[in-house]
């Protein structure tokens, strides 16, 4: 089924490895796209510093930190899947998913929470880059889990265990993400 | 994993078993890159059928108003906005990416670096499936209410954004989820041509030994997957604007309808290099087979294209002139407009070192070859019109405009598209083209291509602006000798349309067998494709090739036979 070109490495890193990384590249330009649109609007508007009063800081901050700690357990996965433990690895991929899970539960109680306020995704350009950036964001958060959870099923059997390193990579590269959303949307008042 | 390594070996059995016996999974679900190539060469081609057709419709109704076209009927004024703006949209995304990059790339990049198959045989499906339901949905659009999409290729808010200006709310969506999908189908076949080409290539294989068409199509996925991603962001916010409620490009709510113009641009004007990088791929491998002669300065013209690759992203914004962008910013970007055109030239000057002094064969690839060369540059040099915003804020919006990038992206998509097509023909098909029939075929098309556009020129510096529907209606531009052009640009075009079906009585009598047999190396070519059968089998060799030598070592001094293939030891 996998063909001689996948096993082969002329370049010197293994294949998956060097299309995570094209993968994640794309993704930066998707997310600095958007981001850099935000900027341009955010230098030039400084009235949107009061909307972004509005925002919570506490709960955007107790996101970071749980997003933060999923990653940790993402790399000792991956520690466990260099050492050939599959079990092991798959049990933190377990906890990684459930700090995706968490994220999206607070980020869904909090979206709540702001609408009930009154502050829509069309209540201004403000709230659409907020919505829409972070929106996008938790829709990479749910795949990530998604991949997360089939890769935790095969390292459990011991099987393509060199996979574990590379959902580590993506769900860094989400994490990051997060770390320009967080002090962009939340903290610049 | 040791252990995994039988289950491997076995499944590839059982596949290569089931590859044989069901039809179904070898021609629909086939995750060979040879079939994968096939499936979207073919999509390609019914979707510049499709392309040509509105461009028929539409102009026929530019040199005859109000006229009942055969085989459409009256052209009303919004079927007018639609066809122009899908036509547009058809021809770049649905016709010269999908065959230059998609098709060149899937059947090229592993034959040509000696492996058996894509790195990622099932991404590459994926990346097909996804292509395939983005041209669906995107013909789809043309069924719903409303009608298809009629705010130009562009898709300029407010406009696109907004269904009480462009009437047509379900229209617009469609064609912009369809631009999105075929977005993501290209993003993982980019990510899957660059894996390849970096790390599955045969032993001995070092990175100047690559040959260029597979460098070229490596840059331009490149070039895509940076250029791409802000105008994905873009489309997700156009598409919010429309169906959501929110006001990113709305001036009445605090958004910005230019900054569509940057997102759209950013990625714009990196997708002419995008879809021209393969096409001077192919014209420099057929051009050193048919002059016999090494390739002048391969590493300079490897530079020249990464140069290229880096201005394209800083040039955007010479579309933008008259859209109320600060003047200083726009000399700027005249400057770097103008920067652009050196390594394009110095390309072109590569070409022609390499023809000097060779012993050129004219047959009909290496003709298309020519041609794309000697068109393209006619394209290129009406550009620095363009690019200079004094003059472009004359020519902006006119048929000069039109006529400019008719003239690039013709030879990008349609003659690089022939030549390659013809050249690896024998490859596809194990078969030879009649070269008579390709030569007509070629001459037919050239001729009336250079009497469709120059008219367009001469309308477009006397003043005819671009999206209109009847000039009837505009008396300074309704006099007869303007009317006679436009009527000499349709005719033309019909006579191109009627010699296209040379092309394709050619493809079904050389498929239909009654060519000659190709054998493994018809054009005595030194790259790794033609050292295995025609067409090659699953897997590609019955042993995977080893390199020894460049790609363009024709004519060797001391050597009896005047090529000498990649693959053979010294």
């Amino acid at each position: 089924m996998r063909p001689i070109a996948t096993t082969r490495m002329a370049a010197g890193i293994p294949t998956g490895r060097l299309a995570i990384w094209w993968v994640v590249a794309s993704e930066i330009v998707i997310f600095g796209g958007l981001l850099v649109s935000y900027i341009m609007h955010r230098l030039a508007k400084p009235e949107w510093g009061d909307h972004a009063a509005n925002t919570n800081v506490w709960i955007g901050g107790f996101n970071t930190f749980v997003l933060l700690t999923s990653s940790l357990s993402a790399v000792l996965a991956h520690k466990a899947a260099v050492n050939g433990d599959g079990p092991k690895a798959a049990k933190l991929l377990y906890a990684t998913c459930f700090g995706a899970c968490t994220f999206v539960v607070v980020k869904a109680l909090e979206w709540n929470m702001e609408i009930s306020h009154g502050f829509t995704i069309s209540s201004n350009t403000f709230w659409s880059f907020y919505y829409t950036a972070a929106g996008l964001h938790g829709l990479h958060v749910i795949a990530g889990a998604i991949i997360m959870l089939i890769i935790a099923e095969t390292a459990k059997k011991n099987l393509e265990l060199h996979r574990v390193e590379l959902i580590g990579i993506y769900w860094h590269f989400v994490d990051i993400v997060w770390i320009f959303l967080f002090p962009l949307l939340y903290i610049a008042k | 994993m040791a252990e995994s390594i039988p289950a491997d070996a076995m499944h590839a059995h059982d596949d290569h078993h089931h590859t044989e016996q069901s039809i179904w999974s070898k021609y629909v679900f086939s995750t060979d890159h040879k079939m994968i190539a096939m499936q979207y060469m073919f999509t390609g081609m019914a979707m510049a059928l499709i392309g040509g057709f509105m461009a028929y419709a539409f102009r026929m109704q530019l040199a005859f108003p109000g006229i009942d076209v055969p085989g459409y009927g009256t052209v009303t004024a919004s079927d007018y906005n639609a066809l122009v703006t899908n036509h547009g949209t058809i021809m770049i995304f649905w016709v010269a990416m999908p065959v230059l990059i998609a098709a060149f790339g899937n059947y090229l990049i592993p034959l040509m670096v000696g492996c058996d198959d894509m790195v990622f045989p099932r991404l590459n499906r994926l990346s097909y499936q996804i292509f395939l339901l983005s041209a669906i949905v995107l013909i789809a659009s043309f069924f719903v209410p409303g009608g298809g999409f009629g705010g130009a290729w562009t898709a300029y808010p407010p406009l696109s954004a907004k269904s009480q200006y462009s009437l047509t709310a379900l229209g617009s969506s469609f064609w912009l989820v369809a631009v999105a999908l075929e977005f993501t189908a290209f993003l993982l076949g980019g990510i899957n041509f660059v894996t390849t080409a970096m790390n599955a290539r045969a032993p001995g294989m070092k990175i100047f030994d690559i040959p260029i068409v597979v460098w070229m199509i490596v840059v331009a996925s490149i070039l895509f997957m940076s250029s791409v991603g802000p105008l994905i962001a873009g489309a997700v916010m156009l598409f919010m604007d429309q169906n959501v409620g929110t006001a990113f490009f709305d001036p009445d709510k605090g958004g910005d309808p230019i900054l569509w113009q940057h997102l759209f641009w950013f990625f714009g004007h990196p997708e002419v290099y995008v879809v021209l990088l393969p096409a001077m791929g192919i014209t420099a491998e057929i051009m050193c087979v048919f002059a016999r002669k090494k390739m002048f300065a391969y590493k300079t013209f490897l530079y020249t294209t990464f140069a290229t690759g880096i201005l394209s992203f800083t040039v955007w914004a010479h579309h933008q002139f008259v859209a109320g962008i600060d003047p200083r910013m726009a000399n700027i970007f005249t400057v770097t407009t103008l920067l652009i055109s050196i390594p394009i030239a110095e390309m072109c000057f590569i070409y022609i070192a390499t023809l000097y002094g060779g012993s050129i064969r004219l047959t009909t690839p290496m003709l298309w070859a020519l041609a794309f060369v000697a068109e393209f540059l006619i394209g290129g040099v009406t550009g620095i019109f363009l690019g200079a915003s004094g003059a472009d804020i004359y020519f902006h919006d006119t048929y000069f405009v039109l006529a400019h990038f008719h003239y690039t992206f013709f030879p990008i998509a349609i003659i690089g598209t022939f030549a390659g097509f013809t050249y690896w023909f024998p490859k596809m098909f194990g078969k030879m083209m009649n070269d008579t029939l390709g030569k007509i075929h070629f001459w037919g098309t050239i001729i009336p291509f250079n009497f469709i556009f120059i008219p367009l020129f001469v309308l477009g510096a006397a003043g005819q602006h671009r999206r209109i529907y009847n000039y009837e209606h505009f008396p300074e531009l309704a006099g007869v000798e303007m009317q006679d052009m436009r009527v000499l640009a349709t005719v033309s075009m019909l006579v191109m349309l009627v010699f296209q079906l040379v092309f394709f009585y050619n493809c079904f009598i050389s498929w239909k067998k009654k060519q000659k047999d190709a054998g493994k190396n018809p054009w005595k070519a030194n790259t790794l494709e033609w050292t295995t059968d025609s067409p090659p089998p699953h897997g590609n060799w019955p042993e995977l090739p080893t390199v020894y030598r460049g790609p363009y070592e024709y004519s060797v001094p001391g050597r009896e036979e005047d090529y000498f293939p990649q693959n053979v030891p010294d």
